[in-house]
């Protein structure tokens, strides 16, 4: 516990002497998250010098070993530093879905050549991932996928299509899952590793309902990818033909970071909030709507405990391997109500889509972006499916 | 604190669970005091041996006879005796009562407590005085008469009142009847003269009382805590009383629950087990999901109470409030996938409908707490 203390005064000061002022204002929007990778721009110099602090500190992934460019820190101290952070209001210095996810799969499974290549180079945020998963033909059924990479002895030519891949059109490497044996449905897949620059890659983005395009279609014409980056690196995670399970390990992993268990914003009451929104633009909230909000902040709060207890359960082994799948399924089905309500509150004032006063139509964007929550990452009723089988061990499920 | 037992608390679960399934159970205990009329509605000879276990002074400091445990301990008991709808006098005795008497004086505690330590006494709580729960407007009043008071007014939904040895009574001995301060909590012995009951039988086979109190005399050392100062002790008591209520409730939802899954395993229709089709599957999936969050809120509600957390009067009423929102979507759920047999008497599944309607009222619906989670986060 002392340690802990210790730390966290030392973190709250390395935070006061390295974190900018500009770096601790909240996220207004898309520029001003940082996503690294070989083609990204400072917005300014603040955001700038705030990435380099953390780099040389460890501190873009610190729960990640020091060889790998991470901090080393505990899950404790992780959370201190989380809750510091917090306390200043500082941004994320860095983020990515090689932060999010490749890095968890490689520090899983990855060779140690490829930890010391790619973790580094995420850490660093010197290349930007993207995730291919989703085809046209497989969404829910991603097992059926059918991009194929031919072998040509020292590499494979990959054919296909992917969909749904969050911002390929910005990334330089994608992690991809790729059929290598048409006769195998569950062991004929591999998890690959290549740059996005190869001959033969084209994305093109998708126009969403919110007016965004933050995903892609990306195109494969016969890539080549190469079987090994090197020594000790080869160009897939895990084994050839048992992609699927690093993919599961993956989706576990996504669906616990969607589901918004770790807490902040996403799982806190609204009502009052609501209450002073409603006042600001000059109505008050109706009985009916003030009842609804209640029953949401009943739930809302109920399932921020339910939160720390899976993380807490977590830690020491006691979750429920498939308890990642409630989580999911529990939480963006309350962002979703949560997104319903403030659209309510808001009343014609949220309908706007471009005004200055929503900042560009934020209330109905943000609600239109929810309805996705649901969806990506494994639907809803992917979820209560897994549950059915896994958890309540129901017949033929 | 991590949100789970630690070792003593899961072994203190492992305990109550064996426990109270084996004694507890609904044919030991419910339906044999229910089909014999038994005017209690609960079993003495339990009582007796939940002190043997040393549940019945669980709550109550290890300087006054008792384990000095909290409200996790208590709601892992709770839990269980939730999931087999075990009458008992557990929740108004060990929990609401015996939170009041840790604001007596020491001649009270000595007079009250080794009877429930020992399970040889039976405490009720006398709060409502309509049909729903309103403890901001106490109408009962208690008039200053010599070295006593005169206690006089009407209380209902008394659980256990005409089997207690003692009720504690929230009354008004200054103010109007909205009015915060001003009231006085006393501890009246079942033999006051001018204290009359009106015993009910509710839905799920427990008993109650409509009780009149017409100028009961009662001495001065009746008072718990101060005088005109007992909204302190009465808001400490239903903190304490609505977070086991949630416990008890979780047991509810969790034993119509897994009642129901089993059933989804054991009935074949259309040549098919019932919990092969998909439309039961994601109802019991969604119902897994909210009994999983409704456990977690009520675990965070007992372990801030024990903490002394400023924020635990907020995360108890949310945990009344989920937990009786999910309590009430287990026992429907339940009843609708048992089809016919669900609705006969033989099958358990209705009991558990019929507890969970009773356990929701007491201590404020969900409706009365979803409310008070919107004015204690201030709208």
């Amino acid at each position: 516990m002392a340690d802990l203390d210790t730390f966290r005064s030392e973190t709250r000061a390395w935070l006061e002497a390295n974190c900018p002022a500009e770096m601790r204002e909240p996220v207004r929007d898309e520029s001003d998250i940082y996503w690294g990778g070989r083609r990204a721009t400072f917005k300014n110099d603040a955001q700038k010098a705030w990435l380099e602090a953390c780099v040389a500190k460890g501190y873009t992934v610190p729960a990640w070993p020091k060889a790998y460019g991470g901090a080393g820190l505990s899950p404790a101290e992780a959370k201190v530093l989380r809750e510091e952070m917090g306390r200043i209001g500082a941004r994320p210095p860095l983020s990515s879905f090689g932060i999010w996810m490749l890095g968890p799969a490689l520090l899983h499974f990855g060779t140690e050549g490829q930890k010391q290549r790619f973790l580094n180079e995420i850490a660093r945020g010197e290349i930007r991932w993207c995730q291919g998963y989703s085809e046209p033909g497989s969404g829910s059924d991603l097992v059926s996928l059918q991009t194929f990479g031919e072998d040509k002895g020292d590499h494979w030519v990959v054919n296909g299509q992917k969909v749904w891949t969050s911002y390929a059109d910005h990334a330089d490497w994608i992690f991809c899952l790729v059929r290598t044996d048409k006769a195998d449905k569950y062991q004929g897949i591999t998890f690959m590793l290549f740059d996005m620059a190869s001959e033969g890659v084209a994305t093109k983005p998708i126009l969403l309902i919110s007016g965004n395009s933050p995903f892609c279609e990306t195109f494969f014409d016969n890539v080549a990818v190469p079987k090994s980056y090197g020594e000790d690196c080869p160009a897939y995670v895990g084994q050839i033909n048992r992609g699927w399970d690093v993919a599961k390990y993956l989706l576990g992993h996504e669906r616990e970071m969607i589901s918004g268990a770790d807490g902040g914003d996403r799982t806190a009451g609204i009502g009052a909030a609501m209450k002073r929104h409603s006042a600001k633009l000059g109505d008050e909230l109706d009985p009916v709507l003030r009842a609804e909000l209640a029953m949401f902040d009943v739930d809302a709060l109920a399932y921020t405990a339910m939160g720390e207890k899976f993380l807490d359960e977590i830690k020491v082994g006691k979750a429920h391997p498939a308890q990642p799948n409630m989580m999911k399924y529990a939480g963006t089905e309350l962002n979703k109500r949560r997104h319903e309500l403030m659209m309510a509150v808001g009343g014609s004032r949220s309908l706007e889509w471009d005004s200055e006063e929503t900042e560009g139509g934020k209330p109905s964007r943000s609600w239109l972006r929810t309805k996705a929550n649901s969806i990506e990452g494994g639907t809803s009723e992917v979820m209560l499916n897994v549950i059915a089988k896994r958890i309540l061990d129901l017949p033929g499920a | 604190m991590p949100l789970y037992h630690n070792d003593d608390q899961a072994m203190l679960a492992d305990t109550a669970r064996g426990f109270i399934a084996e004694e507890g159970n609904i044919a030991k205990q419910l339906r044999h005091w229910r089909d014999r009329n038994c005017k209690d509605g609960f079993g003495h000879g339990l009582w007796k041996q939940m002190a043997e276990m040393g549940f019945t002074g669980m709550l109550v400091e290890e300087a006054d006879g008792g384990l000095g445990m909290g409200h996790v301990e208590a709601g892992i008991v709770l839990e269980e005796i939730g999931r087999n709808l075990t009458p008992s006098p557990f929740l108004t005795s060990a929990v609401l009562a015996a939170t009041a008497l840790k604001h007596g004086s020491e001649d009270m505690k000595g007079r009250y407590l080794p009877g429930l330590i020992a399970g040889d006494s039976v405490f009720a709580v006398a709060i409502d005085e309509t049909a729903k729960h309103r403890p901001s407007r106490i109408t009962t009043r208690a008039e200053k008469s010599g070295n006593g008071f005169k206690l006089s007014g009407a209380k209902s939904f008394v659980i256990h009142g005409g089997s207690a040895d003692m009720i504690v009574v929230a009354a008004r001995t200054s103010g109007s009847d909205e009015d915060a301060d001003g009231i006085t909590l006393f501890a009246v012995p079942k033999d006051a003269s001018g204290m009359s009951h009106d015993v009910v039988r509710l839905v799920d086979s427990s008993m109650a009382t409509h009780t009149k109190f017409d100028a009961v005399e009662l001495d001065g050392d009746a008072v718990i805590g101060e005088i005109d100062g007992g909204r302190a002790v009465l808001d400490a008591m239903l903190l304490a009383g609505r977070v086991g209520a949630a416990a008890e409730g979780v047991g509810v939802a969790r034993g119509a629950m897994d009642m129901t899954v089993d059933y989804l395993k054991q009935r074949k229709q259309f040549g098919k087990l019932i919990g092969e089709f998909q439309a039961l599957q994601h109802r019991a999936s969604h119902l897994y999901s909210e009994v999983e969050i409704a456990r977690a809120a009520t675990i965070k509600a007992q372990q801030l109470l024990d903490g002394g957390s400023a924020h635990a009067d907020l995360m108890a009423s949310v945990a009344k409030a989920k937990v009786a929102k999910t309590a009430r979507l287990a026992v429907q759920e339940g009843v609708q996938m048992h089809g016919g047999i669900g609705m006969t008497d033989e099958y358990d599944i209705g009991l558990y409908m019929k507890r969970d309607r009773a356990l929701a009222e007491f201590l404020g619906d969900a409706y009365f707490h979803a409310n008070r989670v919107a004015t204690l986060s201030g709208y």
